[in-house]
């Protein structure tokens, strides 16, 4: 933490001290059409924040109804996440989530999220859902609490600031064997919504699982993605972000880059370093923050380019 | 089920013979736990057959299981993450999520070759043989 932070008054300190067990997200930076994602809590983030023209915040696989090691208190976790975010000198403009809110999808746990999203000073949240927030339902539930309610597959777009955003929504209807999958309605979609714009605006599409085969043996990636690429590049600055995997991972494609966030939760282990994805269980109490993250974006007008910046909380 | 028990509860029912009503017992717990099960409680209540499938690490254990028909499949999660038994042809109904140490059972009654899989992580599958 730095010493430029400290001002922020003894109970910011107070609450990362007590958050053995924290969780956190990221703060992205929109700098002239390119985003830079910078852990929360970083000095750096706010440096860095002076020519960004705007930046909004990515939280990310809260799981809340999670109770078990390494984190027994992930409500707690994702209440300091969004504390780090209100904490940061300019407010982000808004919130993503990329989905697994909950669990187990019980009304209780959208309860319990819905509330602690409720502390947060930003004006709006914008929300796609994982495969956890859709069991036994197909996501009604999901979608009737926070569904933008732009197309029935729950699926949309915005336009924030010279950038357009998307939401997609890829844990629905998968099949046997298969990955993530966004379907053939919601890429016919996609090229509908697309096509007006010209190259030069930049885009930032959002959805749960990697839109990239990034580990698929686990599961991590999504059968169509390459589909939706196809009709992604020929814009000059697209980022991609993800939840799902419980940690960083970056690749540059073209001009499309991909970005993995944080879980506010549990981190989850590298790509194929041991038997399977899950919980990091052994990760001391004391060190558990340090997988955990907040992702902040900020935007700087008239360049193409956007500052993505991660924060830990530490 | 309830409604079932009720009936018993009725005095003229106290005069069937235990044997009979433990018999009606068994072919209502049989018939709750899957559409599939219903037709195997014939064969389900002669002799019970179960078998279990773990599920650890994103997988199913085995990830073949071949059972003579009438046998109880029973699921048991022991990940972390929670995980929906799901038939891969609607062959027999999903599990609910099933959270850590949940378990889930089908009483398979008809050869065939189940292909199931996890409705959230779909690229775990595996399959039932029942001959």
């Amino acid at each position: 933490m730095q010493d430029n932070h400290d001002n922020e008054a003894g109970g910011r300190r107070q609450f990362l001290k007590c958050m053995a067990w924290a969780g956190a997200g990221t703060l992205w930076l929109m700098k002239g059409g390119v985003l830079r994602a910078q852990p929360l809590g970083d000095g750096a983030a706010t440096a860095s924040m002076a020519d960004a023209s705007f930046s909004f915040a990515q939280i990310s696989d809260s799981h809340i109804g999670f109770h078990k090691a390494p984190n027994m208190d992930v409500v707690g976790t994702l209440r300091a996440s969004v504390a780090l975010v209100n904490a940061q000198a300019a407010r982000p403009d808004f919130l993503l989530h990329t989905g697994d809110l909950t669990h187990l999808s019980k009304p209780e746990e959208f309860d319990t999220l819905t509330g602690v999203m409720q502390e947060s000073h930003a004006r709006k949240v914008f929300y796609v859902p994982g495969e956890h927030d859709v069991i036994g339902d197909n996501g009604a539930e999901f979608f009737r609490r926070f569904g933008e309610r732009q197309q029935t597959g729950g699926w949309y777009s915005f336009d924030h600031r010279g950038v357009h955003f998307v939401g997609l929504i890829n844990v629905l209807d998968l099949k046997a064997g298969g990955l993530g999958s966004l379907g053939m309605e919601q890429l016919a979609w996609l090229k509908k919504d697309l096509a007006g714009l010209s190259a030069e605006t930049p885009l930032v599409v959002f959805a749960h699982m990697p839109l990239w085969p990034l580990y698929p043996p686990w599961g991590w990636g999504t059968d169509d993605s390459a589909e939706a690429m196809s009709l992604l590049r020929r814009f000059g600055s697209v980022s991609v972000l993800n939840g799902h995997i419980h940690q960083i991972q970056q690749k540059v494609e073209g001009n499309i880059t991909f970005y993995t966030a944080r879980s506010t939760a549990y981190p989850q282990p590298a790509p194929g370093v041991g038997p399977g994805p899950g919980p990091m269980k052994e990760v001391a109490p004391g060190a558990l923050h340090r997988y955990l993250g907040i992702r902040d974006v900020r935007h700087v007008q008239g360049r193409q380019a956007l500052a993505v910046t991660e924060e830990v909380l530490s | 089920m309830k409604a079932i028990a009720r009936g018993f509860a009725r005095p003229h029912a106290l005069r069937w013979h235990p044997t009979v009503l433990l018999a009606l017992g068994v072919l209502c717990c049989v018939s709750m736990a899957s559409p599939a099960a219903m037709a195997a409680s014939a064969a389900a209540s002669k002799a019970m057959h179960t078998q279990q499938i773990e599920i650890r690490n994103f997988a199913f254990a085995p990830a073949t299981l071949t059972v003579p028909a009438g046998t109880r499949v029973v699921w048991t999660n022991q990940d972390e993450e929670p995980h929906v038994i799901t038939s891969a042809g609607s062959q027999f109904a999903s599990s609910k999520g099933l959270d850590t140490s949940d378990s889930y059972a089908v009483t398979f009654s008809k050869p065939g070759t189940y292909a199931y899989y996890c409705s959230i992580h779909p690229m775990m599958v595996g399959t039932i043989i029942v001959q």
